[in-house]
C-alpha cells in the first residue's frame, strides 16, 4: 500500500541542442537519455529543471505539445540556475519534472476566436508554445495577430522562427517593435503598450499577454481604453516556486497557488486576488 | 529607594510627548496573560495609559529596534533602557547603526527580570496571575492553586549573573544609579572549560542538535545587525535552514559567535528567546572570557567608540601561537 | 471501552514496543518531547510537547533523493526509508487535529508519498487533556480536548488508563493488548470529560471566536491597516512556524556531500526574507507582508481551499514561544475588532 510515485523526484534529461537567441537568452532542447520526450504537456504549462548541487527552478515549456520529439526551454540568464545552464554544453544531463500548472484554454475558450498575442522580451517564451499550437491547428482559430517587442533587434527571442515561419503563414500578422532606433532595423520603434494602441485592433479578440509586469500593466490599460474587457485577456504568472505541486507554500497569491491554480490566469480572475505579485 | 513604577514611566513618556521632545515611545505593551509583553511603539497618551506595561517580564532589549525606528521619522524616539540595554545601545552607536540625535534615552533601574519558562517549570501550566512580593512572587493558576516562588529561582539566567546595574549611557535617569557588579557570569564557562575535549564536544553536540534553525537568536541579537545576513544568502554555501547534515547547526552557532566576538555585550537575549532552551550565551561568554584574559578586561558597549581588542592592533598583543596554547 | 491499571503501563508499552517502534512524550531539560520508548523511560505528565507531533510525518529535514554526478552524466539514487511501522502514544487533541490539516495538503493530488507512507505506517494513540493551560484555545476550532481523535483514544485517571479504538488500525492494536486490558463501561471517562469541559469553559481564551474569519474573507482583511501595527515588533524569525503543528511550508535544497548531491526537504518559514525571493525580486518585500501571509494562510486562505477548516488548532505553542509574544490570538482579536 506504500505510495511509490513521487512528484518531487525528477527524471534525467539531456540537453541535445543549445541555440543562442539573444545576448542573454538561450534555447535548450531536452530529451530523456533514451532520446524521447520527457512527458506530454499542454500549451502554457511549466517544468522544473534542475542541476544537482546548483538548484531547481520552474520554466515554461516553450515548444508546443505538437512537437512529439523533444521539449524546448528559452531561458534568460538572471539567477544561479540560469547562469549555470547558460554554460552548459550539448550532452549535459540535467533533471526535469512536470508538467505543472494549468494551460491556456486552447481547446475551449480560444476555439473560434481571433487571437492577439502580446509579448515583451523573454515573455515570448511561454507564448511560443501557444502560438505554435495554434499554427498547427490553424483552422480552429480566427485571425492571429502577434505583437512582439524587445529592447533591441538582438533581444528578440526566436527571431529566425518569427521571420522564416510565423511571418510566412497566411492569416497571421506579426508586428515587431524595438524600444529604440537601431541601425539595420526598418520596422516599428516604440514600446509594446503604445504599439498595441496604434495598431487599433478590433475589440473582439482574445488577448494572450506576457512580458515584464510594467508592460502588462500599461498594455492592459490600453486595451481597456480601446474597449476590451478583462475577461478577454489571459496572462501567465511567475513567482518563487519550490515544489510545483501546491504544497511548499510560497507561490500563492491569496488562496491561489500559481504553480497549481495558475500560471495561466484570466485578467478578471487575477484582479480578484490580492495585490501581492 | 523609591521603586520606579509603570505610572512613573507613563508620566515621563507623556511629558516628553507633550513637550515635543519625542514623537514616539518605544515601550512594552500588555499582552493576553500576566506575563506576556510585546515591544511596541506608542504615539498617544491614550495608548500609553491603556497598553503600556512595566513589570517583571519586560525583558525585551529595545536597542536593536532603534535601528529601524530612527529611520522612520526625523523626530526623536523615546526609549527606556535597563542597565544591560545601555551596553547594547552604546555598542550600536559605536558601530554607527543609528543616529544618537534621534533618540531620547531614559535609563530605568532593574532588579532583574523573570523567566516565565522557569515559573512554569516550578508552578505548572495554567498560570492566570503572577503577583510580585518581597523577595518572592505568588503564582495563581486556573485550578485555584497558589504557589510562592523565590525570586532567585525564577530570575532569567542573565539576571542571575547580572554584570551591571549601572547605566553607561542615557539622556535622563529615573531612580537611583547602580554599580557594575563583580558577577559570577564566567562560572558556567569555567565548568565547560574543565571538561575533557570529548565531554565538551558531547555537551555542545547535545545542546546544538536541539536547534530548529528558527534564527530567533540571530534576529533578536543587537550585535547581529547586518543588512543582509550571510546565512540568508543562498550563494554563501551556508544555510539559514536545517540541512541534512547535523554539523551545519554547529556551524551556524559557532560562526555567529565568532562574528559577534568582541562586540557581544552579553545581554543574554539569544538564550532568552531560544525556543529549544540552548544556552547560547555560553558560547559568547567563552569569547568574552578569552578576550579578557588575552588582551585585558574589555566590556563591549561600556564606552561609546571604544576599540575592541580584536580590531585594535597593539605591540603588546598576544602572538597567535600563544593564544592557541592558552585557549585549550 | 478497555481499561488497565496505571501500574501496568510499562507492560503495555513493552507489548507495543515488541513489534513496533513506540514514541511517547518524555520530560527533558527543556520540557517534554517525543522520544523512543525503551524499558525505564517514563511518560511525561506535561500537557504538551515543546515540539509538535508533525515531526513524525513531516520531519524538519528529510532526504528526498541522491544524485551521482559523473562529468555530464547524472544518476538518480533512491535513498527513501519512510516505510517503518511505528506507534505514537499520548498525542493531544490539538496535535491529532493537526494531522487532518496536514493530510489535506500532503495527501491531496499529487500525493506526497514521503508523508503518505509515514502516515500509513503509523498508529496514533491520543490522550485526553485534564489540565489545559492558559494558552489553550482548541475550543475556538471546535476541538474537544476531552475527546481527542486518533486511532485509539486514551483517558488517564488517578489509577487507570481507559482506551477506545476509533479505527481499524486502532482495533487491531487494542486486540493485541487484550490479555492485558479488561472491558469496562465509560462512566469514569464521562465523569472526567465533564470535569475537563467545565475547565475549558473557564479558560482565559474560552471566548475567542474564529467566526469572523474563513474562506472568502481575503478582501476584508488583506488591506487592513492593523497588519502594520501587529507586525511592528516581529523579528522575522521562524519560531512560530517551527513550533506550529500545522505549518507545513518547505524548502527543497541540495547539499553537496563531496561524493554526491543530496536533495533534501526542510521546514521553511513564510517569515523568512528569502521565502519568496527570486532572481528578479520579491513578492513579499517587508515583514508586514510576510507576517500577513502567515495569518491570512491560517485564517482565510486555508479554510477557503479546505471547506472552511481553519489552519490552526489552538495548541498555544506560538503563544508560549514567540520571542516578542505576538501570536494568532492577538491577530484574531485585533482584526476582529474592526
Amino acid at each position: 500500500m506504500d505510495v511509490n510515485y513521487e512528484a518531487l523526484i525528477p527524471k534525467v534529461g539531456v540537453i541535445t541542442d543549445v541555440r543562442i537567441d539573444t545576448p542573454d537568452v538561450k534555447t535548450f532542447r531536452v530529451v530523456t537519455p533514451d532520446g524521447k520526450k520527457a512527458f506530454d504537456h499542454k500549451p502554457g504549462q511549466c517544468a522544473m529543471l534542475s542541476i544537482p548541487g546548483v538548484g531547481e527552478a520552474m520554466f515554461s515549456i516553450t515548444s508546443a505539445p505538437t512537437n512529439t520529439e523533444y521539449m524546448e526551454f528559452s531561458i534568460k540568464k538572471c539567477g544561479c540556475v540560469t547562469e549555470w545552464l547558460h554554460q552548459a554544453e550539448v550532452g549535459q544531463q540535467i533533471t526535469i519534472r512536470g508538467p505543472y500548472g494549468n494551460p491556456f484554454p486552447v481547446d475551449d475558450a480560444f476555439v473560434g476566436k481571433d487571437l492577439l498575442f502580446v509579448a515583451g522580451g523573454i515573455g515570448l517564451a511561454p507564448l511560443r508554445s501557444v502560438i505554435n499550437y495554434c499554427r498547427h491547428y490553424r483552422d480552429r482559430y480566427g485571425k492571429i495577430d502577434i505583437v512582439y517587442g524587445s529592447r533591441s533587434k538582438d533581444d528578440l527571442v526566436d527571431y529566425q522562427e518569427i521571420i522564416n515561419e510565423w511571418m510566412e503563414d497566411d492569416g497571421i500578422d506579426v508586428h515587431l517593435t524595438i524600444d529604440r532606433e537601431q541601425e539595420g532595423w526598418d520596422g516599428h520603434v516604440g514600446f509594446v503598450p503604445n504599439y498595441v494602441k496604434e495598431l487599433n485592433f478590433d475589440t473582439n479578440k482574445t488577448v494572450i499577454i506576457c512580458g515584464p509586469p510594467i508592460m502588462i500593466k500599461f498594455t492592459l490599460e490600453g486595451l481597456i481604453s480601446m474597449g476590451y474587457n478583462k475577461q478577454q485577456v489571459y496572462t501567465t504568472m511567475e513567482l518563487r516556486m519550490k515544489c510545483g505541486v501546491g504544497k511548499c507554500g510560497r507561490c500563492n497569491i491569496g488562496s491561489k497557488y500559481v504553480c497549481k491554480d495558475g500560471p495561466v490566469f484570466r485578467c478578471d480572475q487575477l484582479e480578484e486576488l490580492p495585490d501581492e505579485y | 529607594m523609591q521603586k520606579i513604577t509603570r505610572e512613573n514611566l507613563i508620566n515621563k513618556a507623556i511629558e516628553l510627548l507633550d513637550n515635543g521632545t519625542v514623537s514616539r515611545v518605544l515601550g512594552w505593551k500588555i499582552g493576553e496573560f500576566a506575563y506576556d509583553v510585546t515591544p511596541a511603539v506608542f504615539t498617544t497618551k491614550e495608548d500609553l495609559q491603556k497598553d503600556f506595561i512595566f513589570d517583571d517580564f519586560c525583558n525585551a532589549n529595545f536597542s536593536k529596534y532603534l535601528i529601524a525606528e530612527t529611520r522612520k521619522a526625523e523626530e526623536k524616539v523615546l526609549v527606556f533602557l535597563k542597565p544591560c540595554d545601555t551596553y547594547s545601545f552604546n555598542q550600536l552607536l559605536t558601530e554607527h547603526r543609528f543616529s544618537r540625535e534621534k533618540v531620547y534615552a531614559v535609563g530605568i533601574p532593574c532588579e532583574g527580570m523573570l523567566d516565565i519558562g522557569k515559573i512554569k517549570a516550578l508552578a505548572g501550566e495554567g498560570i492566570i496571575d503572577v503577583i510580585p512580593g518581597e523577595g518572592s512572587i505568588t503564582v495563581k493558576n486556573l485550578y485555584e492553586e497558589e504557589k510562592t516562588l523565590a525570586y532567585g529561582d525564577v530570575l532569567t539566567e542573565r539576571c542571575l549573573s547580572c554584570k551591571s546595574k549601572k547605566h553607561v549611557v542615557y539622556d535622563e535617569l529615573m531612580g537611583e544609579e547602580g554599580d557594575v557588579i563583580d558577577s559570577n557570569r564566567f562560572d558556567e564557562v569555567e565548568k565547560i572549560e574543565k571538561m575533557s575535549a570529548d565531554e565538551r564536544f558531547a555537551f555542545w553536540q547535545s545542546q546544538l542538535s536541539k536547534c530548529i534553525r528558527c534564527n530567533a537568536c540571530r534576529d533578536i541579537c543587537p550585535a547581529c545587525t547586518c543588512e543582509k545576513c550571510v546565512f540568508d544568502n543562498p550563494k554563501s554555501s551556508v544555510n539559514n535552514k536545517a540541512i541534512s547534515d547535523s554539523f551545519e547547526e554547529k556551524m551556524f552557532h559557532i560562526i555567529r559567535a565568532f562574528h559577534v566576538a568582541g562586540r557581544c555585550t552579553d545581554c543574554g537575549e539569544c538564550s532568552r528567546v531560544c525556543p529549544q532552551g540552548i544556552p547560547l550565551h555560553l558560547l559568547n561568554r567563552k569569547f568574552i572570557k578569552d578576550i579578557n584574559s588575552f588582551y585585558g578586561d574589555y566590556q563591549a558597549g561600556q564606552e561609546e567608540g571604544s576599540r575592541a581588542p580584536l580590531i585594535n592592533y597593539t605591540f603588546d598583543d598576544l602572538e597567535p601561537g600563544e593564544a592557541v596554547g592558552r585557549g585549550v | 471501552m478497555r481499561k488497565f491499571s496505571i501500574q501496568a503501563l510499562d507492560t503495555i508499552f513493552a507489548k507495543i514496543a515488541a513489534d513496533e517502534k513506540l514514541y511517547l512524550p518524555v520530560d527533558g531539560e527543556n520540557g517534554s518531547n517525543y522520544k523512543l520508548w525503551e524499558p525505564g523511560v517514563q511518560m511525561s505528565d506535561a500537557l504538551n510537547t515543546v515540539r509538535s507531533a508533525k515531526d513524525f510525518f513531516f520531519p524538519q529535514t528529510e532526504n528526498l533523493i541522491e544524485f551521482k554526478v559523473t562529468g555530464k552524466q547524472i544518476d538518480i539514487i533512491d535513498v527513501r526509508n519512510e516505510n517503518e511501522d511505528f506507534v505514537v502514544f499520548g498525542v493531544r487533541a490539538c496535535d491529532v487535529r493537526s494531522f487532518d490539516i496536514l493530510d489535506r495538503v500532503f495527501l491531496s493530488e499529487p500525493i506526497d508519498s514521503y508523508y503518505a507512507n509515514r502516515r500509513a505506517h503509523s498508529v496514533i494513540i491520543s490522550m485526553a487533556c485534564t489540565r489545559p493551560a492558559e494558552t489553550c484555545f482548541c475550543g475556538t476550532f471546535d476541538i474537544d480536548a476531552a475527546n481527542p481523535a486518533g486511532d485509539i483514544t486514551c483517558w488517564k485517571t488517578q489509577d487507570s488508563i481507559y482506551m477506545r479504538a476509533n479505527t481499524d488500525k486502532g482495533e487491531k492494536l487494542l486486540a493485541k493488548l487484550d490479555g492485558l486490558t479488561e472491558e469496562c463501561d465509560d462512566s469514569a471517562v464521562s465523569a472526567q470529560q465533564d470535569k475537563t469541559r467545565r475547565i475549558m469553559e473557564r479558560l482565559p481564551l474560552a471566548n475567542l471566536s474564529a467566526e469572523k474569519f474563513g474562506g472568502g474573507k481575503t478582501n476584508e482583511f488583506f488591506n487592513s491597516p492593523a497588519w502594520k501595527e501587529l507586525s511592528q515588533a516581529c523579528l522575522g524569525c521562524g519560531t512560530c512556524t517551527f513550533v506550529c503543528p500545522t505549518c507545513q511550508c518547505y524548502d527543497i535544497k541540495d547539499y553537496d556531500t563531496g561524493n554526491g548531491v543530496i536533495r533534501f526537504r526542510c521546514w521553511d518559514s513564510c517569515m523568512y526574507s528569502d521565502f519568496t525571493k527570486m532572481a528578479h525580486g520579491n513578492s513579499r518585500n517587508s515583514q508586514v507582508e510576510r507576517f500577513r501571509q502567515r495569518f491570512m494562510h491560517k485564517l482565510v486562505y486555508y479554510p477557503e481551499n479546505n471547506e472552511g477548516i481553519f489552519g490552526c488548532v489552538g495548541c498555544g505553542r506560538c503563544l508560549a514561544k514567540c520571542p516578542i509574544s505576538m501570536n494568532i490570538v492577538k491577530v484574531m482579536k485585533k482584526l476582529g475588532e474592526e
